[in-house]
C-alpha cells in the first residue's frame, strides 16, 4: 500500500480558514502529551501554561506588549508572502532597525522635542529597510534567491549587534555588561496603563494592521503585488513591475520589523542588549501562515503566540521546564500547520502497489 | 465501407450519463462504431465531447449507462486496460519528451521489454505501412508540429488498436498535411479498424467521415451522414440554430501605421524554442492582418515581443502609433493604446483565482478604475458586468473566478475586456481556440466592427480559415522568419498551404526540414 496525494480540484475554502484552528487544538493535544511524558500532569501544565499568564490584567497587559512586535512583523512579511517574495530574515532587520532607532535615543534622547519620538520610529523603520534592500538588491541584480540571502543576513546582524555592545557602544558605567546605556525617559515610548510596560507600540501594530488590511485589499499595488504571487505571467502580461514588487514586498517587511525593533529597545528594554529579541523575527512568520497573510487573522494569531511565550516563562518558573519549551510549541504549531494544509490542497489516497 | 448491419459494432454506448458536480456533462448519450467506420463526434465546446472520450478511454467513469466493446459489456478502469482491449487515443496536446528520441518516447509508453533497436525497426515499419514518415532516432524537439503528431499516430497503432480516437488531430496541420493524415485515416479503416474523430471543423468532418453523432448540451441531437450534409445544416444541429453570417465588408488599404515591427531579430529565450530572424510588418489602421503557420514557428516569440512581456534591445524594432517602443515592457506599451489577448487564458490573460472584477483591473486599471492608488471597485465591477453582457459570457457574476468558468467562455471575457478598452492596436493570438462556433463567429464580428472604427488589428492564428474570413492582409510566419504580405483577395489556401512549409518565393533555402510539417 502506498500513500498517493493527489492535488484537490477545488480546496474548501472554509477548511482553509479552520486549518489553523486545527492546527492550534492538535498542538494542545500533543503539548499536554508531552507534559505528562515529562511527569508534570497536563492539566496543571495547560493551566500554567495557557491560564496563569492571563489570570490578571498586568498578564494581559504582558500579552499585548509581546504580541506587539508579532503583529508588526507579521503584517510586514506578509505583504511580501502574498507575493511570493520570501524574506524570512525579519529577524535581522528587527535588530539592525532597533540600532537605529536605538542610536537616535542614545544621541538624542535628553532633547526634549516632540519629534524625538517619531524620529527614533522612523530610524528604526529605515533600519530595517536598509537590512531588507539588501537582500531585494541582490535578488533584483543578480537573481539570488532572497530566501537564503535574507536569511544569512540575519547571523551578520546578530554580530554586529554583539560587536557594539561589547564595544563602541557598551555603557562605560556598565560594569562591562554587554550592554549600552539606558535610555533618557524622553526617549522611552508612553506608557499606555499605569502599571503595566504595555506602551504606545501596539497602537502603532494596531494601525499598522489597519493599513495592512487597506494595503492589501483595497490598493491597487496590493492588488499588483497579489497579482504577482499567484500569476506571474498574468503579471507580466499585464506590465506590472516585477522589480517593484519585490522592493516594495522586502521593504515594507524591513520597515515593520525594524519599528517592531525599536519597540522592543525604546519600551520594555529601555537599552539595547545583546538580547534584544527572543526570535520574534521567526515566529512572526509563523503567526503571518497562522494568520493566513490577513492582518484580521494576525491579530488573533500574534495574541495566540505571545500567550505560548508567556506560557513558556511561567512553565520555566512552576514547572521547572526550560524555556525552550515555547520554541517546543512553536515548532509543534507550525507543523500542525503546514500538515493541515497539506490536507487542505490534497486529498489522501492509499493506493496497491502494481507489481 | 462499413456494412452496418451484418456486423456487431465495435464499440457501442447505451444510455451513458455523467455529472459533474456544476453540470451535466453527458446525459442519455447513445453511439455506435462499426468495425472500419470513421466516425465523427461533433458539437460546441462543452456540449460532452471530450467527457465522453475520457469514459471510452477509462480516464473518468459513466454514472449510468453502460459501454459494449464487440457486443459486449465492459467497466474500463483505466487507460492501461483501455489500451489493452485495443483503443487507442491521441490527444490534442502532445505527451512527448523532447529531449528524448522518437523510440525512446514510444519505447516509454509501451509495456513489455525494452528493446529500443527493435522497437526502431517496428517503428519503422508501421510508418512506412502507414505513410506516416517518421525517424525513430531522431529526437523529439527537433521535429515540426506535424511529425510530432504522427509519433503519437504511430504510438497507438503499434499496439495495434481497433479503435483509434483523435482529438482535433488538425489544428496544428497545414492544408497539405491535413490532406496526407486523411489518407492515413482512410487506409486504417479500409484495414478494420474504427476511427473516432472529434472535431468542430466541418468541412473536414464532411470530407473524411463516414457518420457523424452531434452533441449538444451533453444531449446527442442527431446523427446523419455528413456527405449528405453541408457545413450549414451540421453547424445547424450543433448550435441549435442558423449560424451567424460574419459581413467582412470591402477590403480595407488601411490608414496610418500604428504599428511597426523593423528588423527585429532575436534568439529564443527557449532553449526548444525558434528563435526570430529579421522581421517586418506594418499594421494599419483600419485593417486586420492575420499571421498564419503552423504552431512552433516563431509565433509565441514573436507575441512576447510585440506585447512586451519580453521587451526587445533596441527601441525602434517595434514602434507604436509611432513611438519607439521596443524597451518598454507591456504596460507602458498598453499606455500608447496597445491592447493584446494572449493565447493562454489561465494565467496569463487571466488570474485563474481571482474574481471577474479582479480580472477586469489586470489590464483595464486605465479606465478610471483607479483614485490615488487605491481601487475603486464599483467601477471595475460595472466595466466587468458590461463585458458579460456585451459578450453573453456565461458565469456565475462578476464575482465568480477565473477559474470557474469554461475555456471558451473566459475566452469571450477576455476578449471582450480587451476590446472593451477601445485599442489603437489590437493583437490576439488564437483568438478563437477552443471557442464554440456561435461565440467564435460573435468575436470575429466583434474584430471587425473594431477594424471598422479605426483600430489597426494583428491575429496570429494556427486556423487558416479564420484569417481567410477576417483578415485584410496575410502573411505567413514560418522559422521564424515573416513571408512577404499578401493582399487577402489576391490570394487562396493552396499558396498560403505551400507558405506555410516555409517556401515563399526569395525564401532562403533552408538548412534543414526541422520546422515542416
Amino acid at each position: 500500500m502506498w500513500l498517493k496525494f493527489e492535488p484537490r480540484t477545488e480546496p474548501s475554502r472554509s477548511m482553509r480558514y479552520l486549518s489553523p484552528a486545527l492546527a492550534v487544538v492538535l498542538m494542545l493535544i500533543c503539548g499536554l502529551v508531552l507534559f505528562s511524558v515529562l511527569g508534570k500532569s497536563p492539566l496543571e501544565g495547560f493551566k500554567v501554561f495557557f491560564r496563569n499568564p492571563l489570570k490578571d490584567a498586568y498578564g494581559v497587559s504582558e500579552l499585548f506588549l509581546k504580541a506587539t512586535p508579532l503583529m508588526l512583523c507579521a503584517v510586514g512579511v506578509s505583504v511580501g508572502f502574498r507575493a511570493n517574495i520570501w524574506n524570512i530574515g525579519g529577524e535581522g532587520q528587527l535588530l539592525i532597525g532597533a540600532l537605529a532607532g536605538g542610536w537616535v535615543a542614545l544621541h538624542f534622547g535628553h532633547s526634549s522635542s516632540p519629534l524625538l519620538l517619531p524620529s527614533m520610529v522612523l530610524a528604526g523603520a529605515l533600519g530595517g529597510m536598509l537590512w531588507a534592500s539588501i537582500p531585494a538588491l541582490l535578488r533584483t541584480r543578480f537573481n539570488a534567491n532572497e530566501l537564503l540571502t535574507s536569511l544569512m543576513m540575519v547571523y551578520i546582524a546578530q554580530l554586529v549587534v554583539s560587536w557594539l555592545v561589547h564595544g563602541p557602544w557598551k555603557d562605560p558605567d556598565g560594569f562591562n555588561f554587554p550592554q549600552t546605556k539606558q535610555f533618557e525617559a524622553n526617549a522611552l515610548l508612553p506608557i499606555l496603563k499605569e502599571g503595566t510596560r504595555l506602551n504606545a507600540a501596539f497602537i502603532l501594530a494596531l494601525g499598522s494592521l489597519v493599513v495592512g488590511w487597506v494595503f492589501m485589499n483595497r490598493s491597487f499595488l496590493g492588488y499588483q503585488m497579489k497579482v504577482a504571487g499567484q500569476a506571474e505571467n498574468a503579471s507580466r502580461y499585464a506590465g506590472f513591475s516585477a522589480k517593484r514588487t519585490i522592493w516594495f514586498g522586502m521593504l515594507a517587511g524591513g520597515a515593520m520589523a525594524g519599528i517592531a525593533g525599536l519597540s522592543e529597545v525604546a519600551g520594555p528594554m529601555g537599552q539595547i542588549t545583546e538580547h534584544i529579541s527572543p526570535g520574534y523575527g521567526f515566529a512572526a512568520m509563523i503567526v503571518a501562515y497562522l494568520g493566513r497573510l490577513n492582518p484580521v487573522g494576525i491579530f488573533f494569531s500574534s495574541l495566540l503566540m505571545a500567550l505560548l511565550y508567556l506560557g513558556g516563562e511561567q512553565a520555566q518558573q512552576y514547572l521547572n521546564l526550560p524555556s525552550s519549551i515555547s520554541n517546543v510549541f512553536q515548532g509543534l504549531l507550525l507543523f500542525f500547520l503546514l500538515g493541515s494544509d497539506v490536507f487542505v490542497y490534497f486529498r489522501p489516497r492509499f493506493v496497491r502497489r502494481k507489481k | 465501407m462499413p456494412n452496418p448491419s451484418s456486423e456487431i459494432p465495435r464499440l457501442e454506448a447505451r444510455g451513458i450519463r455523467k455529472v459533474y458536480p456544476a453540470v451535466v456533462a453527458n446525459d442519455d448519450v447513445n453511439l455506435s462504431v462499426m468495425p472500419g467506420e470513421i466516425h465523427a463526434v461533433v458539437g460546441e465546446n462543452g456540449a460532452g465531447k471530450s467527457t465522453l472520450m475520457k469514459l471510452i478511454y477509462g480516464v473518468a467513469h459513466p454514472d449510468a449507462g453502460e459501454i459494449l466493446w464487440e457486443g459486449k459489456a465492459v467497466k474500463i478502469k483505466n487507460p492501461a486496460q483501455a489500451r489493452e482491449m485495443g483503443i487507442g487515443m491521441v490527444f490534442q496536446h502532445f505527451s512527448l519528451f523532447e529531449t528524448l528520441t522518437v523510440a525512446q518516447n514510444v519505447a516509454l509508453a509501451l509495456p513489455g521489454k525494452f528493446d529500443l533497436v527493435a522497437l526502431a525497426r517496428r517503428i519503422e515499419e508501421v510508418s512506412e505501412r502507414y505513410g506516416l514518415p517518421v525517424d525513430p532516432r531522431r529526437l523529439v524537439h527537433a521535429l515540426s508540429v506535424g511529425e510530432r503528431q504522427r509519433v503519437e499516430i504511430v504510438r497507438c497503432l503499434l499496439s495495434d488498436p481497433r479503435l483509434l480516437i483523435l482529438d482535433e488531430p488538425t489544428s496544428v496541420l497545414t492544408p497539405q498535411a491535413v490532406r496526407k493524415l486523411f489518407e492515413t485515416l482512410r487506409q486504417l479503416a479500409a484495414e478494420g479498424r474504427s476511427i473516432l474523430y472529434i472535431s468542430h471543423k466541418l468541412d473536414e468532418i464532411q470530407e473524411l467521415c463516414h457518420t457523424a453523432t452531434v452533441l449538444r448540451g451533453g444531449k446527442v441531437v442527431g446523427s446523419c451522414k455528413p456527405a449528405e450534409e453541408t457545413p450549414q445544416t451540421i453547424a445547424r444541429m450543433m448550435i441549435g440554430e442558423d449560424l451567424p453570417v460574419c459581413q467582412h465588408g470591402n477590403d480595407s488599404a488601411g490608414g496610418e501605421v500604428r504599428l511597426r515591427i523593423d528588423g527585429l531579430s532575436r534568439a529564443s529565450g527557449d532553449p526548444f524554442g525558434t528563435d526570430l530572424k529579421d522581421i517586418h510588418l506594418e499594421v494599419r489602421s483600419g485593417e486586420i492582418v492575420g499571421i498564419a503557420g503552423v504552431s512552433g514557428n516563431g509565433q509565441q516569440e514573436l507575441l512576447l515581443a510585440i506585447s512586451g512581456e519580453e521587451p526587445v534591445r533596441d527601441r525602434n524594432h517595434i514602434q507604436i502609433c509611432g513611438v519607439p517602443a521596443g524597451r518598454m515592457h507591456s504596460g507602458r506599451r498598453r499606455g500608447l493604446g496597445m491592447c493584446f489577448v494572449p493565447e493562454d487564458r489561465l494565467g496569463r490573460g487571466a488570474v485563474p483565482s481571482l474574481t471577474l472584477t479582479e480580472n477586469t483591473l489586470l489590464t483595464a486599471h486605465r479606465h478610471g478604475m483607479l483614485s490615488k492608488g487605491l481601487i475603486r471597485f464599483k467601477k471595475a465591477r460595472r466595466f466587468a458586468e458590461d463585458c458579460i453582457a456585451r459578450f453573453d459570457v456565461k458565469c456565475g457574476g462578476t464575482e465568480s473566478e477565473a477559474k470557474s468558468l469554461s475555456g471558451g467562455n473566459l475566452q469571450k471575457f477576455i476578449v471582450g475586456r480587451e476590446i472593451m478598452q477601445d485599442p489603437k492596436v489590437l493583437v490576439l493570438a488564437q483568438p478563437t481556440w477552443g471557442v464554440d462556433v456561435g461565440a467564435a463567429s460573435f468575436i470575429r464580428r466583434s474584430l471587425i466592427d473594431l477594424r471598422n472604427r479605426g483600430a489597426a488589428i494583428l491575429v496570429i492564428s494556427e486556423e487558416l480559415e479564420e484569417i481567410f474570413e477576417i483578415a485584410d492582409r496575410i502573411v505567413v510566419i514560418a522559422k521564424g522568419r515573416l513571408s512577404p504580405t499578401k493582399v487577402i483577395s489576391q490570394t487562396g489556401v493552396e499558396e498560403i498551404g505551400i507558405w506555410m512549409s516555409g517556401m515563399w518565393p526569395g525564401a532562403e533555402a533552408r538548412e534543414d526540414g526541422s520546422h515542416v510539417a
